[in-house]
């Protein structure tokens, strides 16, 4: 494991007008780990996302990002520290085409890096080089997923945060994906936080994991401890692996 | 089922919708045509009745559709069956000569206009086509597209854009009276006022979108317009302001009929007020030109990339790092800024502004072209606005009307007619606009032309 973390959340409390959907959550990603955040169903996993990329921002607590207070900081200032995500429900822009929506990831760099970046995100998911002039809108889910994913690599993030990337897709294509992320980070060292329902593909492929329950971490430890523990599996893996 | 049976179940069919439309027409017609209220000599209101017209509204109704369902339809219908079965999909590369290089000849036609206009109908008889037909188009095109910037690229739904138009018009009008400033001087300026006025509109509505963008938009374009009639002692209200100077070429030649410059004297051409026209012809051309230009280039850099970005997914935006403040900011101060740029022609062409020019109607004609050209096709806006005010001009010449409808039928009194049923025929055939597709920004190689059965989607 890493020494330094890249991303440090402390006591983090969120609220939605005056609902508090993040209890005082603590959460570390170190460099170079896939770290995962499982949970039901409004347990506060996207506002947590959310929260790190400053929309909603936290109430109590700090957010820091290489060794920076990031709290405070507007979205698009976040973004541009290099915190790439690929939102919830991929919010790809659907008019645009495929290039499109991978040229705007590169906007930061002011498209530098644009065509040899393209050129990586094509061999890592070919079939984006098939559409590449095809609208966004007209991509199947997996398509648009990895296009979601796509995108956020094209800002050459030192942070990717996924949210659900399973999301109503078929198991094989979440297989690829994950095999995909999977590949960045060996290969690349990219650091991944991920937000998941599918907790055993998740825990899998995670260096660690967090469970959270009710806007708070119950649960952490390594994917597999957390894998083969009783309570994990009862709650979330079993009669629903996925 | 034979053939025969067939057709006969058709027009059967056909028969009956022909019947429910005519009653339909006859139910929405009977109060608006079929009577008609008029003042008489002692100033009390009476109405009289207008059945022929009605006839005339109810038939054109019934048999339109007993055509439609009867010819047209099937027609269609066959021509879609015949070339789903050959297999032939619109993905072509190839397009016609005319197709590709329709921006050319537009423009080269443009060009020409005025000289053949002044050819075929003479100096004094090109005046109605120089001016009636080519500067009110254009002006409505660089409206339009001005208008795209806000509505079609970047998605901010607009209704008060005639408030932009209104500040250009006003700022020329007042600075040249009050400080003698010249067109060339002036026209920047009142770009940049109205950009000013556009960043202000901007800021309280940066949170908004759809609808209650739409409604505060809506009322910031009646607020400058009451500002104009009300704030009597600098806009004089009602009356508007009148002797606007003309705008001079590039202060070498006046059109002023008394100035040791005038361009006609120069030249030693017949006194003529339709050189001023053919002038003024060439610099909305010019002025169109450079909106065109500009939204061209825009749309490749990074702020034109993002006002689409935005128009598609706001939150996406941001967690690309694209500042949404300021990227809204731009749109509506570019967009405001060629309304003002065309709001300070149209003062210099009529060379008088009141705020009748500037109401809620004519924003709802700006936005209507950018709808029915289709949001963002710079071509299909023009193709638009050809179409819509050309075709409102046209009625008034249409004479031959008043022969069907008899002598007191003022043809131009039905334009909004005219919006309404090319509204209906695009949303219904074309919802996306007269040219619905978009041009990509990016490519690789080399452009490489997206197929029209590849840019549709189902939702978003």
């Amino acid at each position: 494991m890493a020494d330094e973390a890249l991303l440090k959340v402390q006591g983090v409390e969120t609220y939605y007008g005056n609902i508090r959907a993040l209890a005082g959550v603590d959460v570390e990603v170190h460099k170079g780990e896939i770290v995962s955040l499982i949970g039901a169903n409004g347990a506060g996993k996207s506002t947590l996302m959310m929260t790190i990329c400053g929309s909603p921002q936290a109430r109590t607590g700090q957010v820091i990002f290489d060794g920076e207070d990031i709290t405070k900081v507007p979205t698009h200032l976040i973004a541009r520290r290099r915190i790439a995500q690929s939102p919830e429900g991929r919010r790809i822009f659907p008019r645009m085409t495929v290039l499109e929506n991978l040229q705007m990831g590169a906007n930061l760099d002011n498209l530098k890096y644009f065509k040899e970046d393209v050129e990586k995100i094509f061999t890592l998911f070919p079939r984006l080089k098939e559409r590449q002039s095809q609208r966004g809108g007209t991509l199947s889910g997996g398509e648009q997923q990895m296009l979601s994913i796509g995108r956020a690599l094209m800002a050459r993030p030192k942070l990717l945060l996924l949210d659900e990337p399973s999301l109503g897709l078929a198991p094989l294509i979440v297989k690829g994906i994950f095999e995909a992320i999977k590949k960045l980070n060996q290969e690349e060292g990219l650091t991944v936080f991920l937000v998941e329902q599918n907790a055993f593909a998740a825990l899998r492929l995670s260096d660690r994991a967090y469970v959270m329950v009710n806007g708070k971490v119950t649960m952490t430890g390594s994917g597999r401890e957390l894998l083969a523990n009783p309570e994990v599996r009862a709650a979330y893996l079993e009669g629903g692996r996925h | 089922m034979t053939q025969s049976s067939a057709s006969e179940n058709l027009m059967g069919k056909a028969l009956k919708e022909a019947l429910f439309a005519g009653a339909t027409a006859f139910g929405l017609f009977l109060l608006y045509v079929g009577i008609e209220t008029y003042q008489n000599i002692n100033n009390q209101l009476v109405w009289r009745t207008r059945w022929g017209m009605l006839a005339i509204f109810v038939v054109i109704a019934a048999v339109s559709r007993f055509l439609m369902v009867a010819f047209i339809v099937p027609h269609l219908d066959r021509r879609k069956l015949a070339k789903a079965k050959s297999g032939i999909l619109e993905i072509s590369d190839e397009k016609s000569f005319f197709h590709k290089h329709f921006l050319k000849i537009a423009l080269f036609a443009l060009v020409i206009y005025p000289m053949v206009s002044v050819m075929l109908a003479g100096t004094q008889g090109s005046l109605k086509y120089v001016d009636n037909f080519g500067i009110q188009i254009l002006i409505y095109v660089m409206l339009a597209w001005g208008l795209n910037i806000v509505v079609g690229l970047a998605g901010l739904l607009d209704l008060g854009y005639v408030a932009f138009y209104a500040v250009g018009a006003y700022s020329y009008a007042l600075l040249s009276e009050h400080f003698g400033l010249s067109f060339w001087v002036l026209l920047p300026l009142s770009g940049i006022l109205a950009a000013f006025w556009g960043i202000i509109l901007g800021f309280p509505v940066l949170r908004l979108r759809g609808d209650y963008l739409a409604i505060v938009t809506l009322a910031f374009g009646e607020i400058i317009r009451l500002v104009l009639i009300n704030w009597t002692a600098v806009t004089k209200g009602t009356f508007g302001i009148s002797g606007i100077p003309k705008a001079s070429v590039f202060g070498i030649w006046s059109f002023d009929i008394g100035a040791a410059n005038n361009f006609t004297k120069a030249f030693g051409l017949p006194m003529s007020s339709a050189y001023y026209k053919i002038f003024l012809f060439y610099l909305i051309l010019a002025l169109c030109m450079l909106t065109a230009y500009v939204t061209i280039k825009l749309r490749r850099m990074p702020i034109g990339r993002a006002w689409e970005a935005l128009r598609e997914d706001e939150i996406a935006c941001r967690s690309l790092g694209i500042n949404t403040v300021t990227t809204k900011l731009t749109a509506f101060a570019i967009g405001a800024m060629f309304g003002g740029f065309a709001g300070a022609f149209f003062a210099t062409r009529q060379g008088f502004v009141s705020p009748e020019s500037f109401v809620f109607l004519e924003s709802a004609v700006i936005l209507a072209i950018v709808v029915l050209g289709g949001m963002g096709s710079l071509t299909g806006i023009a193709i638009a606005a050809v179409v819509m005010v050309g075709g409102t001009e046209l009625l008034r010449e249409m004479e031959f009307l008043k022969h069907v409808f008899g002598p007191d039928f003022t043809p131009e009194l039905y334009r909004m007619l005219l919006f309404g049923l090319a509204m209906i025929i695009v949303m219904v055939f074309k919802p996306r606009g007269f040219v619905g597709s978009r041009e990509p920004t990016a490519f690789l190689k080399e452009r490489k032309a997206v197929s029209g059965s590849f840019t549709k989607e189902g939702h978003g």
